[in-house]
């Protein structure tokens, strides 16, 4: 399988005191990191794609490890996450999708275990194209205080042979979040999802 | 602290490949982005001096923070640029009190020098609207090297009430400089220009 060549990183951190109520006392972060990588397979299809999943833990690891320390450097403080593809013009979905294993399996390993699933969301784009990541809580998805996505994206990218590759994390609960559902305190942790 | 933030948010590129060809050591910048309460909101006020003192906060608060984030000394920092963008029921006279009469100075502090003119861009628009934040060397604004430009923009943000306040810096110029002019290495730092 081909290299990774890494042409660009982006490092995003929001910290929001309020939304026009009570200002936290402890404001609510949320950060995501992005590469811009060359998309080896744009251009043809090619049928064999699936080891490209693997040749991207390394960059996942760093990327997860990097996107940790942008929050403080204590894994600990990490309560939510999610992660994301776009595929510049020359690529497919499909491509987007080899990102699923390895940005998943690099957040849970920089974080030392996390049992929910990780959200995404992926598409095809030019550059500038802006992606929502959502994002739920590490342990239990129907944690509902959790539920969250953060906006990224990067105006040179992705060129049509590039993909960029997004994992996103937060400290928290929404910085107002009331709209009831399973809290953080009522988790089971058996399941990855209550 | 007389400005209202709502939350702020920091922005780090790393370009390590640009056509092809390693950017050895990569180009950084960073952008610190406050979201704040436009207190002249929706009615013509005359006298904007309380802007113009939030202007001198956000300087030193902003400056500090980019600076951070390129994980470096403030006096190893190469350009620097400043941008606002007004909401909808704001005046783009608010982003010019902010920007101009007191800024500057702070950041100058925490970069240790800057000789020259703050590069500046503002806006009025909606939430999710971007900011081109103009970006030249801060000791020689000649250098033409480091002629260049950081979109930044915040999906949220500016609500109607609200100014986007952004503070640019790098460490460094563009990834391949060869347009010619002014070095960095020939640099003299007496009137900011040369």
């Amino acid at each position: 399988m081909p290299s990774v060549e890494l042409r660009k990183r982006v490092t995003i951190v929001e910290e929001i005191f309020h939304e026009g109520g009570p200002i936290a006392t402890i404001p609510y972060r949320r950060a995501a990191i992005l590469a811009i990588i060359r998309n080896p397979f744009a251009g043809r299809y090619v049928e064999d794609i699936v080891g490209f999943s693997d040749d991207l833990k390394p960059l996942g690891l760093e990327m997860a490890t990097a996107l940790i320390a942008a929050l403080g450097g204590d894994p600990r403080a990490i309560q939510g996450y999610g992660k994301g593809a776009i595929v510049g013009a020359a690529g497919e979905i499909e491509h987007g999708a080899l990102w699923h294993v390895p940005g998943g399996y690099a957040m849970r390993e920089a974080l030392g275990g996390a049992m929910a699933i990780v959200p995404s969301a992926k598409k095809v784009a030019g550059p500038g194209a802006r992606l929502d990541v959502p994002i739920t809580h590490i342990n239990a998805s129907y944690v509902r205080s959790h539920f969250d996505a953060i906006e990224v994206g990067v105006a040179d990218a992705p060129r049509a042979d590039e993909m960029l590759l997004a994992l996103a994390m937060t400290t928290g609960a929404r910085v107002h979040n009331r709209a009831g559902g399973l809290e953080a305190s009522e988790i089971k942790g058996l399941d990855g999802l209550r | 602290m007389k400005a209202k933030i709502r939350k702020i948010v920091t922005i780090v590129e790393e370009t390590r490949i640009e056509m092809d060809r390693a950017v050895e050591p990569p180009t950084r910048r960073a952008a610190a982005v406050a979201v704040i309460e436009n207190p002249f909101a929706g009615r013509y006020v005359d006298d904007l001096s309380l802007l113009i003192d939030i202007g001198e906060e956000l300087g030193d608060l902003l400056a500090g923070r980019a600076v951070a984030a390129l994980g470096i000394e403030g006096p190893r920092a190469e350009s620097y640029g400043k941008a606002a963008a007004v909401g909808e029921n704001g005046e783009l006279e608010h982003a010019a009190a902010i920007l101009h009469p007191k800024l500057g100075a702070p950041v100058r502090k925490v970069l240790g020098k800057g000789a020259a003119l703050i590069p500046s861009s503002k806006k009025r628009g909606g939430p999710g609207v971007s900011l081109d934040v103009p970006l030249g060397h801060k000791d020689a604004a000649f250098v033409r090297s480091h002629f260049d430009g950081m979109e930044v923009r915040i999906a949220d943000a500016p609500r109607a009430n609200e100014i986007v306040v952004a503070v640019a810096v790098t460490d460094s110029g563009r990834p391949h400089p060869r347009v010619g002019g002014l070095t960095k290495s020939e640099i003299k730092g007496v009137d900011g220009l040369r």
